[in-house]
């Protein structure tokens, strides 16, 4: 079940992070769980707590205590800051203090139906070309669509790491580090 | 109450007089704006462990802040621009406790001798306001050597023959070269140039209660989750663990009270969002080179120099491809060589500055380095069938070296911080607004150094390079106006030191002239702005502050 996506919008936005990080020999933004990394962007404050800031200081995939998986509470700051990027400022007078500002929960869901609700079943060609004719669109997504392929697992996206391991990246190392002949060496 | 100490800003400058007048009995408490991520507040001795390797975190999130939503800055190349042409994140050095130190990879080179003395050594530049310091570096070097040591700094006497004398060996001896610095250093020595151990804030062996950097790469825009990079947790903490110290996160201080000929204390809006003040005898001004003449300004102070000469460093930043190689520059400190080769002008440099027209040219310290965060690289290519045969070849990131120049910026009055006349941040104050334009001694040094640096490169085997400036040369390409406004985290010079209060803010021990007992203790009272990283410099410049205040 998606945290903020309507089905039908989930369904769009993964044939279109397909589209942009599409798998190959190896897995793409499908397996990778991208659109649950943005879902989970959209919906953060679905999660308790809001799922902005994954914890420190260790994963637990080279040692350590898993900490990342425990989320940082936010401060009523933060929370204004976070709420109003993802929600918009929706006329309220604290968020709006230079100005009115767009949500990404809005410009998500204009953008996918800009689309149209037929995208995920069209041809490839016919995608990219719908793709191209949104193309403020299309990079939002992007961004994020990269971050939830290469950012850390507990945001929802990098299923047990594929984009890591896809790309020989070992993601975060600590506690173990790196030896200094690793550093110093071929 | 009456404090001995306000300090604002809990930074490497606000940090460091913390620790010299806590250990002189003062009590102190020190203001800052962000949020306290690294040390426990309860139990000074403990470090809360919120750091980590998490791109996502740190780069896309703003975790170490500011929030350009809730603490936006503006931009303009000049007042022909109108009000601002760009308002977000502007050279947003971290708002948190630890302040700039966090962000960092920890590089903290010494000023050399004539930095100190830019007018009297190569005379004056038109349209710059090129001026000699109030202190020569002999009268410094003390205090540098007092500052690596409660820092812990890395490094390897003698290895830069371009270096300045100095009083004693560092506290530690280097850590280990990533391997692209070893190529790119063998190219650079064949060609004449003289590469060393970058003198670094990160421990290469345990130190003062810390351990050794283990060389996990996420460096350079992280917070260091080991506290092995000691700028400036170590002063921090000291102070803290002193008992004279009380630190207050999210605590803005909005304004510096006088009475007229000194300051009484400061007002402020903690977390509980409501305005406070509080007296001391003292208030250190310590928020960085943007968010001190702010302070100053929004207190009503009127010195007509205060944030003019802004000063950040030119970067060049030239990059190589390399086919054949897999350089992993995600694997340890993320600078480990830098050479000063650029600093120093020679017969070369000499004539690029005759036909530029210029009296003199100096360049700054260059960085060997590689990229190493894989979410900047894959925005880097297009999305589609190329994206992920792209990422596991790597061409932007495993397979490219880089040099990044900091080059010296010279003063130039009419670039400056000053008040946004219409945006605010979230408690309801001005934020500042950066006017910045190179002079065009930096264009004329970046356009002789680059393709020497990038000369390297090829020397190294690179089958390609390219030569990027930040900030951006508009009508060059990627002409956007955020690009005009420059990424360098170092800022300096908005509030300059001086003997004379006609020609400058503060005097030589950060004191301000018409409020003596204000004391500046960060980068901007920096006269000019060298070709080095400001850290241990205003580090040093802050002991030496804090030593005159304890007597």
């Amino acid at each position: 079940m998606p945290r903020w996506l309507t089905e039908d919008e989930y369904g769009v936005l993964t044939a279109m992070c397909e589209r942009l990080i599409p798998a190959d020999e190896t897995p793409g933004a499908t397996d990778a769980g991208v659109v649950d990394y943005i879902d989970g962007l959209l919906g953060a404050f679905s999660f308790d707590p809001p799922r902005i800031w994954a914890g420190g200081p260790s994963s637990g995939r080279f040692g350590g205590t898993p900490g990342f998986a425990t989320f940082h509470p936010l401060t009523a700051l933060d929370e204004l800051a976070w709420r109003t990027r993802i929600e918009g400022s929706l006329g309220r007078p604290e968020r709006e203090f230079n100005g009115a500002v767009v949500g990404l929960q809005e410009q998500y869901r204009s953008g996918l139906a800009m689309l149209g609700p037929d995208f995920a079943h069209c041809e490839g060609e016919e995608q990219d070309r719908r793709l191209h004719a949104h193309s403020d669109f299309t990079e939002l997504v992007y961004g994020h669509a990269c971050e939830g392929m290469y950012g850390a697992p507990e945001y929802g996206g990098n299923r047990d790491g594929v984009g890591w391991s896809n790309i020989g990246f070992a993601g975060d190392v600590q506690p173990r580090g790196w030896t200094d002949r690793e550093v110093s060496e071929a | 109450m009456t404090v001995d100490a306000i300090i604002v800003g809990s930074g490497p400058g606000g940090s460091t007089v913390a620790d010299v007048l806590t250990a002189a009995g003062w009590s102190v408490v020190i203001f800052e704006k962000g949020r306290n991520h690294l040390i426990d507040l309860e139990d000074p001795s403990r470090l809360l462990g919120d750091y980590s390797n998490d791109e996502v975190k740190f780069i896309d999130r703003y975790f170490l802040g500011p929030d350009p939503f809730l603490e936006p800055r503006t931009f303009r190349v000049s007042p022909d621009e109108g009000d601002h042409s760009f308002v977000g994140e502007v050279n947003s050095i971290p708002t948190t406790v630890g302040g700039g130190g966090t962000h960092a990879d920890g590089k903290v080179p010494r000023f050399r001798e004539e930095d100190f003395s830019l007018l009297s050594t190569y005379g004056p530049q038109d349209g710059a306001s090129v001026a000699d310091w109030p202190l020569d570096y002999t009268e410094l070097e003390p205090f540098y050597t007092d500052v690596e040591r409660r820092i812990g700094v890395s490094g390897e006497a003698g290895a830069n023959p371009f270096a300045a004398w100095r009083s004693g060996p560092y506290p530690m001896p280097p850590g280990p070269s990533m391997y692209g610095s070893k190529l790119s250093c063998a190219a650079a020595e064949s060609l004449g140039f003289h590469p060393y151990p970058a003198p670094g804030a990160t421990n290469s062996e345990p130190y003062d209660g810390r351990p050794a950097c283990n060389n996990c790469g996420f460096c350079a825009y992280f917070g260091c989750p080991t506290h092995a990079k000691g700028d400036p947790v170590a002063m921090l903490q000291k102070a803290l663990l002193s008992g004279n110290a009380e630190l207050r996160p999210e605590t803005f201080v909005s304004r510096i009270r006088t009475d007229g000929k000194r300051a009484t204390g400061v007002d402020f809006i903690g977390p509980d969002g409501v305005e406070h003040s509080m007296d001391a005898r003292y208030v250190v001004v310590a928020g960085g080179a943007v968010e001190t003449p702010r302070l100053l300004l929004l207190s009503g102070l009127e010195h007509p120099l205060i944030g003019r000469h802004l000063m950040t460093h030119f970067q060049t930043i030239v990059v190589g491809g390399f086919a054949d190689l897999r350089l992993h520059g995600e694997r340890g400190r993320a600078v480990t060589e830098v050479h000063d080769d650029a600093i120093v002008p020679d017969d070369g440099s000499r004539a690029a500055a005759k036909e530029a027209g210029l009296p003199w040219m100096r360049g700054g310290m260059v960085e060997h380095g590689g990229p190493a965060l894989p979410i900047l690289e894959a925005k880097i290519y297009r999305w589609g069938r190329t994206h992920k045969e792209n990422m596991r070849s790597s061409p932007m990131r495993d397979r490219l070296w880089a040099f990044t120049m900091q080059g010296e910026d010279l003063p130039v009055p009419t670039n400056r911080i000053d008040l946004d006349p219409t945006i605010r941040d979230v408690r309801g104050f001005p934020v500042a607004r950066y006017t910045y334009k190179p002079h065009p001694h930096e264009l004329a040094a970046s356009a002789h150094h680059g393709p020497r640096l990038a000369a390297i490169l090829a020397e190294m085997g690179a089958e390609w390079t390219s030569i990027v400036t930040s900030p951006g040369t508009p009508g060059g390409p990627g002409d956007r106006t955020s690009e005009h406004a420059p990424i360098s985290r170092h800022v300096m010079g908005t509030a300059r030191m001086g003997d004379d209060p006609a020609t400058s803010v503060a005097d030589s021990s950060g004191r301000l002239h018409q409020l003596p007992n204000v004391v500046i203790a960060d980068s901007s009272v920096f006269v000019t702005s060298a070709g080095y990283g400001p850290t241990l410099t205003l580090a040093a410049l802050a002991a030496r502050s804090a030593a005159a205040m304890v007597g």
